[in-house]
């Protein structure tokens, strides 16, 4: 690509605190106004914060986006970043920046970038990154994408920054499923990671709850009580095009889809009493998976695909338990409390979170699996919900903090949280998404 | 200012009478709003709740609005078809029995007849484990139903879980509201 290599461009500067105002704002300008459901407020930090500049990107200004600032934004947000100010600097991924003035502004690292209008109106988003301190290129690339996909976009550099510098696989550009209620109004929506760009999947009079992702990241099944009574659908998020998956006499819920997408686990009252059933993502072959005469229900599959963790209260009380995938004998997980629920499992098998009730507080707990050690992620008390990222670093979940309805994220060391704070209703059933849309 | 007080009077004590009746749920008849005038010997119980001297207000005021709220019509306001349970419980306790008896000999005489009974919980506790908890109870109905002759065919258990409270609220007599089976005709 022909582009003159360019140093960096000093713009006159601005008061400091004028500067911290641009640096938050993009935020809160990234979308109009009438989709922007969250603010996203960081509390805590990383021990270790690796000092980055992220200067605008070229042409960023004329772009629907302001790609260099979404960068920016979510590296910060993952509590492992500080960004260093760059005033209004461009910085194209062209350049070739003179590393010592960079490491005079206290940067480690640096990101360039551009974003070139081509004439069929789609964008080639383009960024490189550099280490300042060893004064390396550390490879860049393009993305070519749509006007709707340049958040898309900006949310991809970030997460190809962060695999490059901290050596884990970024969730920047995953999406997040949830379910709010305003009115008598309940909507499933689908987010960017970010809580931004929130757009409606379904929405409905009567309640939607349990929103689960396919795989590939392209259908959710929920369930729906639009027929008044519990119904599992499954939905295409691009199209909007659903089927009813399981409508059996009595409730039909929880639907959870096994690794390979092929097969869903879901609580059926179809033979009485609620019990665990799978079926192929079609619909056929419908198994019974549990006979108790006790409460089974919130599947979820270990990642191997082998086993199904669920909640029973077999036991006398609703506890963690897992089965083989293919029907066997179960066997309890959680064993401290009277009321144990919600498992979700990080991505690598190794970590459990599951809701704990003790006194009258709801907690998300996080067990380490081989050594069964448990302790609570955070000290909110009314916790909902737990879901992981894809990346295994991260959980979502729904709580109450400071008198509202919030979605939280939070490392799996409880260390760094946002808050996903609703401006317009109640908020819950969060469910991370997959790395694939 | 007295002119002021006696005018308001009556009105207070229509409020007070619409209160009282919605208080005790079902329909708000207009009616049965007692207007009285008379001194206060405070003799009747809650609904005749008349204070003051109602002096030149023989007449409803012109004011009023009664509210009616269909989406409580159907929930716990329908006398006689709302079975409540207390906390934990699936079990259907004695004061509810003629509810239970009355819908199980309705089925029993009439085969073409079918119900649902909705099964429902208060907030508390998760949202997958509480739509388990209401199935539990719808189906405890239903057994109850069975048992007084109503065939398996005619009864539907279904659960709504926490999803749709009865009464808005987080103490102990919204909870207690809310924790309850439905039945509905279908």
């Amino acid at each position: 690509m022909p582009l003159s290599d360019r140093a960096p461009v000093p713009l006159p500067a601005r008061p400091s605190m004028l500067r911290r105002g641009l640096l938050a704002l993009p935020l809160a300008v990234a979308l109009p106004t009438a989709q922007a459901q969250f603010r996203v407020e960081i509390s805590g930090v990383g021990a270790t914060q690796l000092p980055i500049a992220v200067p605008r990107f070229r042409d960023e200004a004329a772009a629907p986006q302001p790609v260099g600032a979404i960068v920016r934004a979510d590296l910060e947000r993952s509590g492992l970043f500080r960004p260093v100010d760059t005033e209004t600097l461009v910085l194209t991924e062209t350049a070739q920046p003179v590393m010592t003035d960079w490491r005079g502004r206290g940067a480690d690292a640096l990101v360039g970038g551009s974003v070139l209008r081509l004439a069929d109106g789609r964008y080639d988003v383009r960024y490189r990154l550099w280490d300042v301190v060893k004064g390396a290129d550390l490879g860049g690339q393009s993305y070519v994408v749509t006007a709707a996909d340049l958040r898309l976009a900006a949310h991809r550099i970030a997460d190809a920054v962060y695999e490059r510098l901290t050596g884990e696989k970024g969730v920047f550009s995953t999406r997040i499923a949830y379910v709010t209620k305003a009115g008598g109004r309940h909507t499933l929506w689908v987010t960017d990671a970010d809580g931004e760009g929130a757009q409606s999947a379904l929405a409905s009079p009567e309640p939607i709850i349990s929103p689960a992702w396919s795989p590939d990241g392209r259908e959710l099944a929920y369930v729906s009580f639009e027929s008044r009574k519990a119904v599992v659908y499954v939905q295409e998020i691009a199209s909007g095009r659903r089927r009813t998956l399981a409508n059996f006499r009595g409730s039909n819920s929880a639907p959870a889809w096994s690794p390979d997408g092929r097969q869903l686990a879901m609580t059926l009252s179809r033979d009485g009493g609620s019990q665990l059933f799978v079926m192929g993502r079609d619909g056929e072959g419908l198994k019974r998976l549990t006979s108790s005469g006790a409460i089974d229900t919130e599947a979820t599959w270990a990642p191997d695909g082998r086993q199904i963790y669920f909640v029973s209260d077999r036991g006398g009380s609703p506890q963690v338990y897992r089965l083989p995938a293919a029907g066997g004998n179960a066997e309890r997980v959680t064993f401290d409390g009277a009321y144990n629920i919600s498992p979700a499992l990080s991505a690598d098998g190794k970590l459990l979170a599951y809701v704990a009730r003790s006194g009258g507080a709801f907690r998300v707990q996080v067990m380490e699996l081989a050594t069964g050690a448990t302790r609570p992620l955070g000290d909110t008390t009314a916790d909902e919900s737990p879901s992981f990222a894809p990346n295994g670093r991260l959980l979502i979940y729904a709580t109450r903090d400071g008198g509202r309805d919030v979605l939280m994220t939070s490392s799996t060391d409880g260390r760094i949280k946002t808050r996903l704070v609703s401006t317009q209703a109640d908020v819950r059933e969060p469910v991370w998404g997959p790395y694939g849309r | 200012m007295n002119r002021t007080l006696s005018r308001r009077t009556p009105a207070v004590a229509l409020l007070a009478a619409a209160l009282a009746l919605a208080g005790c749920a079902s329909s708000v008849k207009l009616d049965d709003a007692p207007v009285e005038s008379r001194s206060p010997t405070a003799a009747g119980g809650a609904g005749s709740g008349a204070t003051g001297s109602g002096a030149g207000a023989g007449s409803t005021s012109q004011s009023q609005v009664a509210s009616v709220d269909l989406s409580k019509e159907q929930g716990a306001g329908a006398l006689g078809k709302v079975v409540y349970f207390d906390f934990d419980s699936t079990l259907v306790k004695d004061e509810y029995r003629p509810v239970v008896e009355g819908h199980g000999r309705m089925l029993a005489s009439d085969r073409a007849r079918k119900v649902v009974i909705e099964g429902h919980t208060d907030e508390r506790g998760g949202r997958e484990y509480n739509l388990a908890l209401g199935q539990r109870r719808a189906e405890a109905v239903g057994q109850s139903l069975k048992l007084l002759g109503a065939q398996d065919a005619q009864i539907e258990a279904v659960s709504y879980g926490e999803e749709r409270p009865a009464v808005a609220g987080s103490d102990e007599s919204a909870w207690a509201k809310n924790r309850r089976a439905e039945l509905r005709d279908r």
